[in-house]
């Protein structure tokens, strides 16, 4: 039982670990787009026919992103079997944890050839908004398999709490999270030139009325539970710094239009608004799964909580 | 390990073999056969053809170039002992805009142009395209030369031809590419994503009546047949002005035409 929880807390930090290099790729790769180097190493997988070309001007911006992507790549395969290991020794309730690291490994397969294409066939929006999009969908499911792994997961709580209001937390949480999903494709399409701020814009409206509700829902009914307590904070302060983040970002934009390259301030707000963007989805989702491990719905049967597992074990 | 990873993993390796050997290169990009321009198959008669010149001005003050800042790629920053500057307007004495493209339109397609096969160069150096507006004709040769000590990747963004972006190495060999579609309304503009204040436009004619201006702003159009056409200005930042003139034969024609500066080009 030691060994057990031993390799499981391994495993959790290793994925700790990887969400975080993870979160430095979305900052890598967001400083591509922003410096106007997506298409500054014009060959792939190669970078000027090398693995290592003169890390100059864009080139330094998208071939190190490169670099970054890769090591992540690695780590994800690392996590992929670690996890599969690791989860096949677990109870089978919890044996599906292997392959949410194969799909996290898949998905980064997939980031890859999208990035590919992205160069090979000079950014059509399409893909460019699908490889920034996907990106923050890994990193959301990395930061769920950190979480899943976590010692405090892995304790059954002593008496779930139960909702008998309408809608439902577990249907706030899924709506929310959803609508996030959906804001950070509008947003990756108007970075990518695929169309306007518009649609952006009155997302950014609908989301911030669901993170407000979903949020202020938690507090109302789950004050007393200290986890979700925290995440409607985190939930509210992620949101109102994106808002502002955004419109910055934006005037920044429109500053910029004159000058003759990307300018620092462009650059770093319109970067800190895609990473706060990607935040704002991995607390929204994993709220959603806090929500699911301490909340039964009105309906649920609520089972007699099975013996904690200690380290005594 | 179970089977089913063992599977999964040889099917993920075989996606990135794939993948691998994909990729593009520096590979020499298609080449459209020089073209003759329009198919009529008559030549302009030279004893009959006129010309039209004129001057572009610009009526109001031009805004200030800005610096260029190349401070994060040394090579380029180097070539300059005073800060670069940016090229969107330039001015020459009395009011005379440079860099503008100035070309006829009219009904040229009872005729046939000769192909033109020499190369029109384009440079890059001190990080700067030079010249920094061009002209040339559908499949006519476009020589791209590095004369940096610096990597360039030159990335045309056309709307009507094939898009294509190339790397170019210190000291590497001429890049040759040509256009095959006529694209001048707006031109095509050129970047390079090593160096993002890098900006040149390349307009792309099927017939000669074109020119671009030089530091006086003026412009020459030679061997026009007589008629009636259309004389266009265009300038990246106050966008296309036109004037009819009408050439008659061995007529040589006078168009001045001036932007005016609180105008923004809408192309």
């Amino acid at each position: 039982m030691i060994a057990k929880h031993r390799s499981t807390q391994n495993v959790h930090r290793f994925a700790v670990f990887t969400a975080a290099c993870t979160f430095f790729l979305l900052i890598a790769g967001a400083l591509v787009t922003s410096n106007d180097a997506g298409l500054s190493v014009p060959d792939w997988p190669l970078s000027y026919g090398s693995l290592m070309p003169p890390m100059i001007g864009g080139i330094f911006y998208e071939h190190g992103h490169r670099m970054v992507a890769s090591f992540v790549g690695i780590l994800s395969i690392i996590l992929a079997v670690w996890l599969w290991r690791v989860a096949s020794r677990l109870e089978p309730s919890r044996r599906w944890l292997r392959w949410l690291g194969i799909g996290a490994l898949g998905a980064i397969v997939l980031q890859g050839v999208l990035g590919g294409l992205t160069v090979l066939f000079f950014l059509p929006p399409p893909i460019s908004s699908a490889h920034a999009t996907l990106a923050q969908l890994f990193f959301t499911t990395v930061a769920a398999i950190a979480l899943f792994t976590s010692a405090w997961w892995e304790n059954e709580p002593v008496v779930p709490r139960r909702d008998f209001a309408t809608p439902s937390i577990h249907t706030l949480g899924i709506f929310t999270s959803c609508a996030v999903l959906v804001q950070l494709i509008l947003g990756a399409a108007f970075r990518h030139k695929a169309f306007g701020i518009i649609p952006h814009v009155v997302g950014a409206v609908v989301v911030t009325g669901l993170i407000f509700w979903f949020a202020g829902t938690l507090k109302r009914r789950f004050a007393s539970v200290a986890e979700l307590r925290l995440s409607a904070r985190l939930l509210h302060v992620l949101i109102g710094v994106q808002l502002l983040l955004g419109g910055a970002a934006y005037w920044s934009r429109l500053y910029a239009a004159s000058f003759p390259q990307p300018i620092p301030v462009m650059v770093t707000l319109t970067v800190a608004h895609v990473v706060t963007g990607a935040l704002v989805l991995m607390s929204a989702v994993l709220t959603t799964l806090l929500c699911y491990r301490l909340v039964r719905s009105a309906g649920a049967a609520v089972t007699a909580p099975a013996a904690r597992a200690t380290a005594a074990d | 390990m179970s089977k089913s990873l063992w599977y999964f993993a040889a099917a993920v390796t075989l996606a990135a073999a794939l993948v691998s050997c994909g990729g593009k290169s520096n590979q020499p990009a298609e080449t459209a056969a020089p073209a003759a321009a329009t198919g009529g198959g008559k030549t302009v008669d030279s004893a009959t053809a006129g010309t039209v010149t004129g001057t572009i001005k610009l009526d109001g003050k031009a805004p200030r170039p800005k610096n260029i800042n190349m401070a994060a790629e040394p090579n380029c920053a180097k070539e300059h002992s005073t800060p670069a500057q940016t090229e969107d307007v330039v001015e020459g004495d009395n009011n005379t805009l440079q860099n503008v493209v100035v070309y006829l339109k009219g009904d040229f397609s009872q005729y046939s142009f000769p192909n033109a096969t020499e190369p029109v160069m384009i440079d890059q150096k001190g990080c700067q395209y030079h010249p920094h507006v061009l002209a040339l004709q559908t499949g006519e040769p476009l020589s791209v030369v590095n004369s940096d000590p610096t990597t360039h990747n030159i990335h045309p963004v056309p709307k009507d031809n094939r898009e294509w972006n190339e790397s170019q190495p210190p000291g590497a060999q001429p890049i040759m590419q040509s256009f095959a579609r006529p694209e001048f309304a707006p031109p095509i503009p050129v970047k390079c994503n090593v160096h993002p204040w890098m900006k040149a436009y390349i307009a792309v004619f099927n017939n000669p009546y074109y020119a671009v201006t030089g530091k006086d702003g003026s412009f020459t159009i030679k061997n026009v047949p007589p008629g009636t056409y259309t004389v266009t200005a265009w300038q990246e930042t106050y966008g296309s002005q036109d004037q009819m003139v009408t050439v008659g034969p061995s007529e040589s024609k006078t168009v001045d035409i001036t932007f005016k500066a609180n105008s923004a080009a809408s192309d």
